[in-house]
């Protein structure tokens, strides 16, 4: 078949293209992955019983500011790097800015706390599983990012998986949020983000055999 | 650049609104560009230019749903290009890949090229190897220019499945090009 008549038969009937295809395998993608990590933690892990208090302290909610802000960077990366040629313009920025947040906070939560105190404050009671929790959460949301990434054409596959990956992993931290004890941020900036860069290393490995197009 | 960039951008434009005379004034231009693309890039592998335009113009056709109308038409198109030809340096090897310049898309539209060689692999063939329910919708829509409802009538299918059929065939069609089926 010449050029020729391949542009003939791809122009043929080709009708009008769909243009909102990005956002709504997203939407698909998000919503899907977040019921089932949803459903998960609360069968297998169980909501805090104080969570009722525990939304009233500070020290919640800078948790889950520092792991929203990575999961809205991420999407917004992910959605960018779907998309040939689109720039990523300053959301890495945006992704830098929550995680040295996180570690400000803790710095100044660590220097000022009481020394007898801070192996407790960096350890907590749940540091050997709240990594390979959180990845377990992320396997849904990255399964459907990765669906919805293969549905477009991202060209830098190796980032475009470690990204999908570290939006999956953000996405799971948020939910493990509503089961996890441990409130300070020395914790949440270190043991949290293992948990997150786990899906965004298995991510990046796997980009290029998941993501060809 | 700009002359060019205005020119195929509209096209587009109005090809994904369902224009299809436009998308084909755009794919052959198109041809040109990413013709002129690959020559100054695979001087060592000249035979491998047009099969490469081939699998890009199905690559954007397929992945023409992630042109955002609000973006350089340029950069979307080069980072295709550029994207189909790594993969290709890829599948053969890194020694090749070395000796290939990959630069900016700033002079993408620059070296157009409307002399064609003889693409060494046949479509047409690989067409073969997809299942009934893809090949017979693009025979009969895309080859023999039958409208979809007409294509229903003939194959027994629904509309929707004709229309899925092509779709799905021309996907798996680019799957096979780059040796994934």
């Amino acid at each position: 078949m010449s050029t020729g008549d391949l542009v003939t038969l791809l122009a043929t009937g080709a009708g009008a293209a769909t243009t909102d295809a990005t956002s709504r395998r997203f939407a698909i993608a998000m919503t899907c992955g977040t019921v089932v990590a949803m459903l998960l933690m609360i069968f297998l892990l169980g909501v805090r019983p104080d969570l009722r208090e525990a939304i009233f302290l500070p020290k919640f909610w800078i948790k889950v500011a520092f792991v929203g802000c990575v999961a809205a960077a991420t999407l917004l990366l992910s959605i960018r790097l779907s998309l040939p040629g689109f720039p990523l313009g300053r959301a890495p920025v945006g992704l830098a800015i929550p995680v040295f947040a996180i570690w400000a906070v803790a710095a100044t939560a660590l220097f000022n706390g009481d020394p007898a105190q801070r192996a407790q404050m960096f350890f907590g009671d749940t540091w050997v599983v709240c990594p390979f929790l959180i990845a377990m959460l992320s396997v849904p949301i990255f399964a459907g990012v990765i669906w919805a990434m293969r549905g477009l054409a991202p060209t830098r596959l190796r980032l475009a998986g470690g990204i999908a990956g570290l939006l999956a992993g953000a996405t799971g931290a948020l939910i493990y949020c509503l089961h996890c004890p441990e409130m300070e941020a020395p914790f949440v900036g270190f043991w949290y983000l293992l948990g997150m860069l786990i899906p965004a290393g298995i991510g990046a490995l796997s980009g290029r055999r998941l993501l060809r197009w | 650049m700009g002359a060019a960039e205005d020119r195929l951008r509209s096209l587009l434009i109005r090809a994904v609104a369902g224009d299809e005379q436009s998308y084909h004034q755009f794919l052959t231009a198109l041809s040109a560009h990413l013709r002129g693309y690959f020559r100054k890039r695979l001087v060592q592998l000249p035979g491998e230019i047009e099969d490469l335009v081939q699998e890009s113009l199905l690559a954007v056709h397929n992945q023409r749903h992630t042109y955002d109308a609000q973006r350089p038409l340029t950069s979307w198109v080069h980072a295709i290009a550029k994207y189909k030809l790594i993969d290709l340096l890829r599948r053969r090897s890194h020694r090749e890949s070395q000796s290939v310049s990959l630069d900016d898309a700033n002079d993408f539209l620059s070296y157009p090229d409307t002399d064609a060689a003889d693409a060494r692999r046949d479509l047409l063939k690989l067409l073969d190897q997809l299942p009934e329910r893809q090949r017979l919708p693009i025979v009969h829509t895309k080859l023999d220019g039958l409208s979809v409802a007409d294509a229903a009538k003939l194959t027994g299918m629904s509309e929707s499945a004709v229309k899925v059929g092509v779709h799905r065939g021309l996907k798996a069609l680019a799957a096979i090009v780059r040796g994934d089926a």
